[in-house]
């Protein structure tokens, strides 16, 4: 590569540089670094008040109601890892090895499967939030219609239901995409190694557990971490089908949901307290960081090298 | 020969069948699963309220568009349509300009920090920008430009480059130094080094970076709710919740604008699947 030696070369270099790394600081930087700031202030409204060190981390974990808010959304956010993780991953995984194996119609069952994922969740939040009306959907329509009409429920009316209802409709939007970068990672075992399996053994069981599945590794990494980080950031899905509430109840309320409420207020009483939302942004930043980190550098230690 | 004939006799043409037959129907009943909500909210896009609420399977009469009607004149549907296609448009021209020269400065060129400047881009690779919606508020009124879709493009903007950047840095280092080193010996600028010979090869890694942001540009929700209040602004996502929020018990029309707003994205996904399972994944498959 040519060294820095020509004349302009370095107004050059940055004229090139300098419009992106601008746009990159001002816009994701300097946001994530304030965030941090905002979060030991009080605030009226959208002015800042005086510093108050650690008091607003305080309130949202150990005084009530917050205290209450704050383990209730974290747990559903649990909840709801751990059932994308069986759901979204877990199938995602079955159906590329279906797919791998070239099928007549793989094709086309691969376009299909990946549908879902170019549209809007806000598209998808509302298509299932009509088929699941109560009284009109159709899946309660259906339910009647085939006689299990006492299998018919207020789907996203009563707590028991509501959330898992928001995971199928999650699962169903995203499936595709495990699916497709496991189907990657299978097609870029070598061809010898699946002979050589071949002739050792016969058990799908074994070949599966044994053999694809420590290769499929590096792909295991990115979606386990990438579902981690977008099960603790989701939003748009729940805001749709259960509102800003979490409706009914806050049997639905996700950490998403309830930082948004805390900093900008919701319909009923328009409070809002950048404070407390920063405390929580950074909270939840520092979660998922860190546990985003140990996933990664433990996932990344059972990967083989080929 | 023989051993070879005791394994196949062994397995069975049954057993083969058995698993391959397993695994096919796993992918009919998965792909049914996938395409039957979409085939039902087209389906129903062409039916009164009455019919979708009697028969939500029937086939409908496809030349009954009342409820598209309704939608064009009645609604500002047109508006969110244009205006996504505006916010859009203006992003990824953005990210794809100033992702490129990034990448081309970067991939190109030797220059003390240049490690440091793709590594300070590749840390906005993994940072949830959603949780600094506060700061991100609090900096589009200083620059007086909430409630103006500047805001939408300039977020999108910085979000994109990462990746962009990410990406065409890897392409543009692999491309061979010949052709620039020739041009630099016949006396030609590097402005038009970078322009007319190596801008052109660069157009597969282009289209990849294009694909993987343009998704989730085109479908974002969370920006354009906390930036944006002026009905005439909105974009597609958003501009649906307020429409979905007038019409709750006109079914018919409900359906045809969920249908509409995913006409777009679905009819491109399906002349281009190859290239967007391509980039979408591009991020997460080496």
């Amino acid at each position: 590569m040519p060294k820095l030696r020509m004349t302009g070369r370095g107004l050059w270099i940055t004229i090139l540089i300098v419009p992106p790394l601008v746009f990159v600081a001002l816009f994701i930087v300097y946001p994530i670094v304030s965030a941090f700031a905002y979060a030991f202030f009080d605030w009226q409204g959208l002015r800042r008040g005086e510093f108050v060190g650690l008091d607003n981390f305080w309130t949202v974990l150990f005084v009530e109601p917050y205290r209450s808010w704050t383990v209730n959304a974290f747990t559903h956010n649990i909840v709801v890892f751990f059932a994308l993780m069986v759901l979204q991953n877990g199938l995602g995984f079955i159906l590329a090895y279906a797919l791998w194996r070239e099928l007549p119609g793989a094709r086309f069952h691969r376009v299909a499967v990946f549908l879902p994922v170019v549209l809007s969740t806000i598209i998808v939040a509302y298509l299932f939030k009509l088929f699941l009306h109560p009284l009109f959907g159709v899946v309660n329509i259906s339910l009647k219609g085939i006689g299990l009409g006492w299998l018919a429920q207020p789907w996203l009316g009563q707590g028991s239901t509501a959330l898992w209802s928001l995971i199928i409709a999650q699962a169903w939007h995203m499936v595709g995409f495990p699916t497709l970068v496991f189907l990657a990672g299978m097609q870029r075992i070598p061809g010898e190694i699946l002979d050589a399996v071949r002739m050792e053994t016969e058990s799908e069981w074994v070949k599966i557990t044994k053999v694809v599945w420590p290769l499929v590794a590096p792909s295991a990494t990115i979606v386990f971490t990438l579902l981690f980080v977008g099960a603790f950031n989701w939003f748009e899905l729940p805001y749709i089908m259960a509102g800003l509430d979490g409706s009914p109840y806050g049997s639905t309320d996700v950490l998403g949901l309830y930082f948004y409420r805390t900093a900008f207020g919701n319909v009923s009483s328009g409070q809002q307290d950048f404070g407390l939302g920063s405390a929580l942004a950074v909270l939840i930043f520092i979660f998922i960081a860190a546990v985003a980190s140990v996933i990664t550098v433990r996932l990344r230690a059972r990967e083989i090298q080929l | 020969m023989s051993a070879e004939a005791t394994y196949y006799d062994r397995r069975g043409i049954m057993g083969t069948l058995g698993r391959d037959g397993l695994l096919q129907i796993i992918l009919i009943a998965n792909t049914i699963i996938m395409l039957a909500p979409i085939v039902i909210m087209v389906f129903s896009a062409f039916k009164t309220t009455p019919q979708i609420f009697q028969s939500p399977f029937a086939i409908p009469d496809f030349t009954h568009v009342g409820n598209f009607l309704k939608i064009w004149t009645q609604t500002n549907f047109l508006r969110y349509l244009l205006n996504s296609f505006v916010v859009t448009g203006a992003s990824m021209v953005l990210i794809l300009t100033l992702g490129t020269m990034a990448a081309y400065a970067i991939g190109r060129y030797q220059f003390t920090g240049s490690t440091f400047i793709l590594m300070f881009f590749l840390a906005g690779l993994t940072l949830p920008l959603k949780l600094a919606i506060i700061p991100l508020f609090m900096l589009m009124r200083d620059l007086n430009i909430l409630n103006n879709q500047l805001s939408l493009i300039f977020v999108y903007t910085a979000m994109g480059l990462p990746t962009t950047v990410f990406i065409m840095t890897g392409f543009i280092r692999t491309l061979p130094n010949e052709l620039e080193d020739a041009a630099r010996m016949d006396g030609a600028s590097e402005a038009r080094i970078m322009w007319s010979i190596m801008l052109p090869l660069v157009r597969p890694a282009m289209v990849i970076a294009a694909i993987q942001n343009v998704v989730p540009i085109w479908n974002d929700f969370f920006f354009p709710l906390v930036f944006i209040q002026n009905d005439d602004l909105k974009t597609l996502p958003q501009g649906l919740t307020t429409f979905m929020g007038e019409y709750t018990t006109d079914w018919g029309v409900l359906f045809s604008g969920l249908t509409l707003s995913a006409a777009p994205i679905i009819l491109i996904y399906i002349v281009l699947s190859k290239q967007f399972i391509a980039g979408m994944t591009s991020g997460a498959v080496k």
